[in-house]
């Protein structure tokens, strides 16, 4: 069958592709992009823990559900701000939005 | 078992012998069978959708006081063949700058969406695609899929008209998902799991004598998500010419068409299945599973029949009445409505089935009444808002 | 290599792709359907490790919300349909030896862990997993307490976006 390493190297490897996202992308959304996949390497490494742990506390499921609606309510906040920003500044490349006001 | 007992599982055994009697292992065998299974799943759906497209447009004509197609074949009946002849020979467009590979696959995955739906519908007893037990959720995640489909086509496009169009109907799926998950859970509580098979087999009093207004606001909701009149932003040919598929001709097109008309007629399914009793009537589907699979069609066709009713009865209603309907009425409705079931079902739930249905059925009129009153009150309030000062300088001449 | 292995293979393969076409592809709308493809990916694992609600959840929460929210938020921050300029910004090879040095760490971390290869216990049949997740989320003994707090975190969420995102003339 599976063993477990091969659920967790896969979520390392999602991890690490999402943090290479966010350092080195130059468009604030694609950084929100990023900050997805790695929510989501989370939540696969919490929901296989359960699977190959204890099934029947359910911990490992109701886990991932609370990581779902943060993750929910970030990407709206987030979203929203730069909307917010774009409007202000006509920009959304994060190197520009450098100064507080001017 | 024999064929007309449960015809699915005898043609499996029968198609397993054959394919190891030729040399096949196993696990191939029963991975081509079920590979076959979904085909012909897929294929009948899409026959049905044929047969649909003459019945919309004999309804539609009836409606409007004509006749419909009538020259081709007997009652028109190979209209829709010609239909899909002329769609196949049209020229096949891609507009100038448009992003090839998503403008081509937005057609296949809004026909993918509605035939997803399929997998779980129980046509019987013994004939279902999959016994998910959380099927009324998967409902609402294809029509996510519907969803992602539409601004594919938008974007790809490189149409402003596509994308304002898009951005409307959007706008309105995303919200009418809301009061749709809603109503979808009422059953869920009736019947005490998500799964299609439970609900259908604890309906021994159909749903709707139980929940009138649940099946009310699904209608509603499911008549939004399918894009129809009184709530078709995508066509309002008025305002945007034709909406996301401005771009699309011939085939492509005719996906979009025919899936739209087979989203309707699965809606209708659904909602036979969650509030009429699905492939049950009276214990006749006992017969065979041919039996039930004809009933379930029939129903289907119903309420199919109700939401093309409505859609050539009424008007297209505006986008941002719309969308007020929705968060000001109809989500805060279908909310109360849900814990009011729930509270009435927890209290209801030992006595015999006759004081159930009746006390339910009572809560719900009850309710239904106090919405009524609620509306009543706010419109005369409009009204005198609007009409008040002319009413009152007639009363000052008097 | 039995079945499931095949479909774990298959599917990390499509999850990881599609994540660097996440972060690599210049076109930003692009970008936000190789995550749609990725989030498919993930709600596949979910199936193949039988929690079958959270596959589904995660469809209709990230597919069907979170996904179409970028998409729109992508098409509203730009003044034209191309995107211009280079997409990564200048110290991004930095980026690249952080994000393999993380990699190298979780995986050299965690392969000293006794319980690295361990499989999976047999699914027990009849084990009503979605009921329990309910009981779980209501029951006082439970979770209770993180599911109401979540839901006031959704609430603030909400009115805190539209505050934010709304166009005062």
């Amino acid at each position: 069958m599976i063993p477990l390493s091969w659920y967790l190297i896969l979520s390392a490897a999602l991890f690490s592709i999402g943090l290479f996202g966010v350092l080195s992308r130059r468009n604030a959304v694609a950084i929100l992009l990023g900050v997805e996949l790695m929510l989501n390497a989370v939540n696969i490494n919490l929901v296989s823990f359960w699977r190959y742990g204890d099934i029947s506390t359910m911990a490992g499921q109701v886990f991932a559900i609370i990581v779902f609606a943060v993750a929910a309510a970030e990407v709206a906040v987030g979203l929203a701000l730069v909307i917010s920003v774009y409007r202000r500044r006509d920009t959304v490349i994060a190197d520009e939005i450098d100064i507080m006001k001017w | 078992m024999n064929f007309w007992n449960n015809p699915v599982q005898f043609i499996a055994q029968w198609l397993t012998g054959v394919f190891t009697g030729w040399g096949m292992a196993d696990w191939a065998a029963s991975l081509l069978i079920q590979l076959i299974g979904v085909v012909v799943l897929v294929s009948m759906m899409m026959v049905i959708d044929i047969f649909l497209v003459w019945v919309e447009r004999k309804v539609v004509a009836r409606f409007q006081d004509r006749l419909g197609p009538n020259r081709v074949g007997p009652f028109g009946l190979i209209q829709p063949f010609a239909d899909i002849i002329k769609l196949l020979i049209k020229e096949d467009i891609t507009p100038d700058g448009a992003d090839k590979i998503v403008y081509n696959l937005a057609p296949i995955m809004s026909l993918m969406s509605v035939l997803l739906l399929w997998a779980i519908v129980p046509l019987a007893p013994v004939i279902f695609g999959v016994d998910l037990n959380v099927g009324a959720l998967y409902i609402i995640a294809a029509g996510a899929i519907g969803t992602l489909s539409i601004i594919m086509a938008a974007w790809s496009s490189n149409n402003k008209y596509a994308l304002i169009g898009a951005f409307r109907q959007v706008a309105v799926l995303v919200s009418f998902e809301v009061p749709m998950i809603a109503t979808l859970l009422i059953p869920t509580i009736l019947a005490g799991s998500m799964g299609m098979n439970e609900i259908v087999a604890r309906q021994d009093i159909w749903f709707v004598f139980v929940a009138p207004l649940a099946a009310i606001i699904f209608m509603i909701t499911a008549i939004a998500e399918l894009g129809r009149t009184p709530f078709d932003m995508n066509e309002a040919e008025s305002e945007i010419v034709a909406g996301f598929h401005i771009e699309y001709t011939g085939m492509k097109f005719g996906l979009f068409y025919a899936g739209e008309l087979l989203h309707a007629f699965t809606f209708g399914g659904f909602w036979a299945i969650l509030f009429f009793g699905g492939y049950r009537l009276f214990g006749l589907e006992n017969l065979g599973p041919i039996v039930a699979a004809v009933i379930l069609f029939a129903k289907a066709l119903f309420g199919y029949w109700i939401i093309m009713w409505i859609k050539y009865t009424l008007l297209r209603i505006r986008i941002d009445h719309m969308l007020a309907f929705n968060w000001k009425f109809l989500t805060p409705l279908a909310f109360v409505l849900l814990m009011v079931v729930a509270l009435m079902n927890a209290l209801l739930r030992g006595t015999s089935s006759g004081v159930y249905v009746l006390g339910m059925l009572l809560t719900n009129v009850v309710l239904g009444w106090i919405v009524i009153e609620i509306l009543r009150l706010y419109s005369r309030k409009e009204r005198e808002r609007v009409d008040g000062p002319a009413a009152k300088t007639l009363e000052a001449h008097h | 290599m039995t079945a499931m292995q095949i479909i774990f293979l298959v599917v990390g393969f499509i999850i990881l792709g599609s994540a660097l076409m996440v972060v690599t592809t210049r076109n930003l709308i692009h970008a936000a359907l190789w995550l749609i493809v990725t989030l498919f990916g993930v709600a596949v694992l979910y199936a193949l490790l039988n929690a079958g609600f959270l596959a589904v959840v995660q469809v209709v929460v990230y597919i069907g919300a979170i996904a179409i929210l970028f998409i729109f938020a992508v098409m509203l921050t730009r003044k034209e349909m191309r995107d211009r300029g280079p997409q990564l910004n200048r110290g991004w090879w930095l980026s690249g030896i952080i994000a393999a040095l993380t990699f190298g760490g979780l995986f050299w971390m965690l392969q000293a862990w006794n319980g690295f290869s361990k499989t999976a216990a047999d699914f027990p049949s009849g084990f009503d997993a979605v009921g329990q997740l309910g009981n779980a989320l209501v029951s006082p003994q439970a979770f209770v307490l993180p599911f109401e707090v979540a839901s006031v975190l959704l609430l603030a969420a909400l009115v805190g976006s539209v505050y934010v995102a709304f166009n005062r003339k």
